[in-house]
Parts: C-alpha cells; sequence; structure tokens
C-alpha cells in the first residue's frame, strides 16, 4: 500500500519529529510511503480568519503534490478537515472533489483503514490526551460528551496498545485548548485563559506528557507549558506510537 | 455599553484581568452544562428528538408566512389584538401607544430578549414609562443598569455579595446580607407590590401555536403568570420565529427547552395563554427586525430555529471565558454572534470571530443549529464585505502569497526557524501578541522537508 504524506506547514517548520515520526511509524507497519516535496499548507490560517478565497494558491499546490494518490494521511486533524470540507478548485474541480474523501488523520488510518490492533511500542509515562476539538467533534476520531451516544476513542484505542503507558482520565474530556488558528492572536486574553486551564486539568492528574494528534493544539498547550516553566512536556500521538524506549 | 465599537477582544481582555472571577465564572456556567448533560444522557430519545424538532422549525420556516397568517386568523378568533412590527423601533411605538392610550406609567414585564433586543425599558423611559422586570435574575441587572449577560441566567456573571449590595441600596436589605435566601424573600416582597399595582404586564412567547393561535411562556418563578393574570392589558412581544405549527409539536419542544437549559426536565411553569380574561385586554405583538432578513439569507437560516435555551453559551469555552458582556449585544455567545451581525454587520462584524470553531455549541444545540459552521460563513461575508482590519488582510495576503509557493514557504521558513519571528498563525508580527502569554516553539535545525531530502540523499547515495 501506497500513502502519501502531508506535513502541514508548522509541523514542517517547527516539528519535524512528529513529520519522522509518522514517516517511521506507517513504514514499520508495511506502509509505503511518497513525500511529494514542495507541499505547503492547507490553506486553513487563512479560511478560517474568513479569507477563504485567498486559499486558491494553497489549494491548487496542493492538488498539483497530491492529485492521484488513493491515501493521503496526515498528522493533523484540523488540517485534515479543512482539506476535507474545503479543498476546491475553478481549474481542476474534478481532482479536488476526488482529492477529498482521500485524506485521512492519522490515526483514524490507522484504526480505520490498516486496522492496527497491536502496537511495538512503549511509552512508561503520565499522559494526558487531549482530544482536539477539529478531531473529535470535525472528524469524529472519538465521541464527544455533548452527544448521547457510545463512547469510542480511534487515539485513545491506539494508545492503549502502547506498553507501560498510564493514560490519566481528565475533568473535562473534550473540553477546547484555545488555539482556534488565529483566535490564538487575535483574542490572546481567552486563548491563553483557556490554554491554561486545560493544560492545568492535565496536571491535576499528574501527567507527565500530553499527547494529541493534533500538534496546533500541543504547540499553544506547550507554550503555556513553558512559561510556568512547567516539567510536563507535549508530544504527538505519532512520537508515542512510534516509540520503543 | 450598548452601540459602541467596542470589540469583543478588548472587553474579553478586560473581563480577564480579574482571572479568580474567570474561574468562578467558568465553573458555574460548566456546572450548568454538566446539569445539562446529566438530563440528556439519561434519555435514549434524545438526539432523535433534537432531530425532530430541528425538522418541525425547518418546516415552520419554509412555511412561515402561511403559519403566520394561520396564527394570526385564530388569535385574533380568540379575542387577541395582533399587532405587527418591522422592527425595533416600530415594536416599541406600538407599546407605548398601547400604554398611553390607556394612561398607564408603570408596566410589570417578565423576562423577554425581544424586548432587550428592542431596547423597549429605555425607550418607555424616556417616555415616563416605568418599566419593572420581574424576572429575579434580570431584575437584579436592571437595579445594576446593565445588560443580561445570559439568556437564561440573565445576572449569572453576578456574585451573592454584589446582589446583596444592590439589594441593601435598592430594596433596602441590610448592609453585607448576602443570604441567597433572604435576597429572594426581599426580591418576592417587592415584586409581589409590584404585580399588584401594575395595570400592564408584557411578556415574552416561548412558542406560539399556528393551530390554535395560543402562546406558551415557560418561567420558572410564576412570574408571567402574575403579571398576566393580575393586569387589565396583557402584551406579549413575539419574534416571528417563535410559531410550530400545531399543539401537538409542543411536547418535543418543551422536553428540549429546559433539560438543554438548567437540566432540569421541565420548566417549573408552562403556561398557555389563548384568550382574554373577561374585562382584559390581550394584545400581540408580532416583530421581524431583521428576521426576515436572515430568512433570505440560505447560510444563515437555520439559526431562526434557535428556542433560546442558552445551552450553546453554557458549553461556550470562550463564552465561559469572557463573560456575556464582551459580546455587546443583548443576546451573546454563540447564537448571539450569528444574530448580531444580521442587524448591524459593521458594529458586530467582531462576534463571529470570538470563537474557536470548537463546534461544542452545534453538538449540544437542542434543535441542531448547525452554529460553528454558520460563524465560519459569517467571517467569509464580513471579509468580502470589507468589514475587517486593513492590516490583517495585508499579512492575510502575505502569508497566501507565502504558503502557494513551495519555493517562497522554504526561505520563510528558514528565516522564519532563525528569528523566530513567524509562525503562520502570529499574522501580527510587530507585536506578538502570542508571546504575552506563552514561550515561543525552539527552532528545529531543520525542518522535515529538508531533513527528508538530505534521508533521500543519502539513500540514493
Ligand atoms: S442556538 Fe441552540 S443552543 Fe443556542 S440558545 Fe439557541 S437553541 Fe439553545
Amino acid at each position: 500500500m501506497e500513502v502519501a504524506l502531508f506535513v502541514p506547514c508548522y509541523v514542517d517548520q517547527f516539528y519535524p519529529q512528529v513529520a519522522q515520526a509518522s514517516l517511521e511509524l506507517l513504514e514499520r507497519l508495511g506502509v509505503r510511503v511518497v513525500y511529494p516535496e514542495g507541499q505547503t499548507c492547507c490553506g486553513q490560517p487563512m479560511a478560517n480568519s474568513g479569507y477563504e478565497h485567498l486559499t486558491g494558491g494553497c489549494n491548487e499546490n496542493f492538488i498539483r503534490h497530491f492529485d492521484g494518490y488513493e491515501y493521503i494521511v496526515s498528522p493533523s486533524g484540523s488540517c485534515v478537515l479543512h482539506l476535507k470540507e474545503h479543498l476546491s478548485s475553478d481549474k481542476n474541480k474534478q481532482q479536488a472533489v476526488a482529492i477529498r474523501p482521500r485524506i485521512y488523520e492519522l490515526t483514524e488510518f490507522l484504526t480505520d483503514v490498516l486496522q492496527v490492533e497491536e502496537l511495538e511500542a512503549r511509552f512508561p509515562y503520565k499522559v494526558g490526551m487531549h482530544q482536539s476539538c477539529h478531531g473529535q467533534r470535525g472528524l469524529k476520531l472519538s465521541q464527544m460528551s455533548e452527544l448521547t451516544a457510545p463512547m469510542f476513542s480511534k487515539p485513545g484505542k491506539l494508545l492503549h496498545m502502547v506498553k507501560d503507558i498510564e493514560l490519566v482520565t481528565l475533568d473535562r474530556g473534550d473540553e477546547c485548548c484555545g488555539f482556534g488558528g488565529t483566535f490564538c492572536v487575535a483574542e490572546e486574553a481567552v486563548s491563553v485563559k483557556m490554554g491554561k486551564d486545560r493544560v492545568a486539568d492535565h496536571l491535576r492528574h499528574d501527567a507527565e506528557y500530553i499527547t494529541g494528534a493534533d500538534m496546533s493544539c500541543l504547540m499553544h498547550m506547550e507554550g503555556v507549558l513553558k512559561r510556568a516553566k512547567s516539567k510536563t512536556k507535549v508530544i504527538h500521538i505519532a512520537e508515542i506510537l512510534n516509540s520503543s524506549i | 455599553m450598548r452601540g459602541t465599537s467596542k470589540r469583543h477582544a478588548d472587553l474579553a481582555d478586560v473581563f480577564n484581568a480579574d482571572e479568580a472571577r474567570v474561574d468562578w465564572h467558568d465553573e458555574t456556567l460548566w456546572f450548568v452544562r454538566t446539569k445539562r448533560d446529566r438530563a440528556t444522557h439519561g434519555l435514549e430519545e434524545w438526539e432523535s428528538l433534537r432531530e425532530v424538532a430541528s425538522e418541525v422549525k425547518h418546516h415552520t420556516l419554509a412555511n412561515l408566512s402561511t403559519y403566520l397568517e394561520e396564527f394570526e386568523q385564530q388569535a385574533i378568533a380568540n379575542g387577541v389584538q395582533v399587532h405587527w412590527a418591522t422592527d425595533a423601533a416600530e415594536h416599541n411605538e406600538i407599546v407605548c401607544h398601547l400604554l398611553q392610550k390607556h394612561g398607564i406609567d408603570r408596566m410589570v414585564k417578565s423576562k423577554s430578549m425581544l424586548t432587550e433586543e428592542c431596547h423597549l425599558n429605555d425607550y418607555l423611559a424616556d417616555r415616563g414609562i416605568e418599566v419593572i422586570d420581574s424576572d429575579l435574575g434580570e431584575r437584579i441587572v436592571q437595579l445594576a443598569k446593565e445588560m443580561p449577560s445570559h439568556i437564561v441566567l440573565p445576572c449569572i456573571h453576578k456574585k451573592k455579595e454584589e446582589i446583596g449590595d444592590l439589594f441593601h441600596e435598592h430594596l433596602g436589605t441590610e448592609a453585607g446580607e448576602s443570604d441567597p435566601q433572604i435576597l429572594t424573600e426581599t426580591a418576592r416582597q417587592h415584586l409581589r407590590d409590584t404585580f399588584l399595582t401594575r395595570r400592564a404586564a408584557l411578556t415574552g412567547v416561548n412558542f406560539a401555536v399556528a393551530e390554535t393561535g395560543e402562546m406558551v411562556v415557560c418561567t420558572n418563578e410564576g412570574n408571567a403568570d402574575m403579571g398576566a393574570h393580575l393586569s387589565s392589558i396583557h402584551i406579549a412581544s413575539m419574534g416571528i420565529e417563535k410559531l410550530i405549527p400545531k399543539r401537538a409539536h409542543l411536547g418535543v419542544f418543551l422536553r428540549l427547552l429546559t433539560r438543554s437549559a438548567t437540566g432540569q426536565p421541565i420548566t417549573t411553569y408552562s403556561s398557555h395563554f389563548k384568550r382574554p380574561r373577561e374585562g382584559q385586554e390581550m394584545h400581540i405583538v408580532l416583530v421581524d427586525n431583521g428576521r426576515s432578513r436572515q430568512l433570505a439569507r440560505e447560510d444563515f437560516r437555520n439559526s431562526l430555529k434557535c428556542i433560546r435555551c442558552g445551552a450553546c453559551m453554557n458549553t461556550c469555552p470562550v463564552y465561559r471565558r469572557s463573560g456575556g458582556h464582551s459580546y455587546h449585544y443583548a443576546i451573546s455567545g454563540p447564537i448571539g454572534s450569528i444574530l448580531a451581525p444580521n442587524l448591524d454587520m459593521k458594529d458586530f462584524a467582531d462576534l463571529p470571530f470570538a470563537s474557536t470553531l470548537c463546534g461544542s455549541c452545534s453538538n449540544v444545540c437542542p434543535v441542531k443549529i448547525d452554529i460553528h459552521n454558520q460563524l465560519y460563513k459569517w467571517r467569509q461575508e464580513l471579509v468580502k464585505a470589507g468589514y475587517t482590519d486593513k492590516k490583517k488582510t495585508a499579512a492575510m495576503k502575505l502569508m497566501a502569497a507565502t504558503l502557494s509557493s513551495p519555493a517562497k514557504f522554504k526561505l520563510a521558513g528558514k528565516l522564519g526557524r532563525l528569528t523566530l519571528r513567524y509562525i503562520p498563525f502570529a499574522v501580527n508580527n510587530g507585536l506578538n501578541p502570542w508571546y504575552k502569554g506563552r514561550e515561543m516553539p525552539s527552532p528545529p535545525k531543520q525542518s522535515f522537508g529538508e531533513w527528508y531530502a538530505s534521508r533521500k540523499k543519502e539513500g540514493e547515495g
């Protein structure tokens, strides 16, 4: 099986280890991974700020690099959701329409397509799992507390396959961390407060690491943790699933 | 606060200066949200109730003019006088005229967000008519000369000590008294006197039934009944979207409303008003005030399904941490952020941006309004209409140009990692607001793209 890896712009620039872990993990599971060079951004930062009309260039670039792959996988729920809902093109309409359903967030690809049942991973730490909103409510990676429906969690299922990991239970399972793209700067005060509160929930339960399937939320919480000089670190779920300490 | 150009972000910044207060506000509302969860998670049919309610509302909105006519006919047949108001000004004039005609200068009102939307109290006060709000929370904010900060819990932003101070000043309780029981009793006595001495009462309308021409008002304090039953003239102000086709549909909405609002199985009083009692006059004012405009906007039509339960506010992580007043509109929170720009795109251009688009609101909403999608769509509309900061537009254009070109992206990334000045999201780099409360990410030596290229080279070499 062949998979094209989409590495969101900020992951490429600030968290290359997350993309490396995603790539290695997929390879270890027997997938041939292609990284189309020249890819950039999904366009979400502009679109969520009201500038969807400026995302044409990003869309064309994305289509140019990802057209024709059966599976496109990315370690970022938020970017995946944006592409699934908004990837469009006047020039390459058909290609855009064809790409949308082929884009997968990493953990959903692992559980739904590869149907991974076991992993060679060990991570002997106390870990808090942050459900990103776009992953959870948008992509339905896990059940949300708002609905009266059976609980499930795709990232949670994968984490349970990791040896010696101790997952903590949070007081508010699916509260937003307050990142929200440009919200984090446009509404700086509320965003920081939300980040502090989200982090505090993990700290109250002695998490040594905060993980999640969306590096953008983790980047925000990392900023909050570092400012508070906390020992708790953030780590992308791909890094845990790929770890063998 | 109303009518000024203050922005949500600035008002929220002020609200956040007192962190302990933000925590208290957040926890209080989260408590209501968890009560709602307990009330709904026990009902197997909850999700199908939501679906049915959403469809009934959809059907009603699609046939609104027919149902409005049916309602009007039935109401008139019941002996009710029906008035139509295209906007807030007309609504206020109609109410004022009715009162003046009867020589009434004091009115008791039960909570109605529509009259807040129309600024009725101020309008009547300017014309020498005193209005007393009879819902306890509403009375408290009225004494404090504030707007409600929440549509169901109007004074949720006030602590009991602050309410004690207000009551001391206005209702003569002892200084420092903050026992909720004593304060409530004081308010009761005060309101009882009001009910007995007013000849006119105004109520809102929660649901109006086209089939029967009756309307239903839901309160927990029975204050709407007290006002309406003791007055010689009862005026009901109702937005045209409050209609449902048949009485049979009521059960669906009554089951949803209070569970979503406060976690109660049903409101304490669900009062039906159909015809005036002997000697009484009953009036209904049907108000548009932008609703038909919103109905015509396909993307936002669904917002008119709202039954004003407040669940979207209680669940909204931004609302909980910025307070209702930061929305500078009568209806705050996620749904208010959709309704307000319909009335004035310029004044309320900031509101659709006061959200992380987390989607929690859409999923608690008992009538399944796609709130967060509508917020996203409003952002596009507002930017296209030119109601955004020019600096932001310039930054976005630069960002779009950078991100749509692999070569520019590579270069900017390199520079960015060197100087740490550039995060795609930190659009305003001059004074980086990211850094105020957060550290920047530490820069890696190489990007993933660079790492991949060197790995490929090694592999080939
Ligand atoms: S939008 Fe939905 S959740 Fe919000 S107040 Fe209206 S009905 Fe309730």
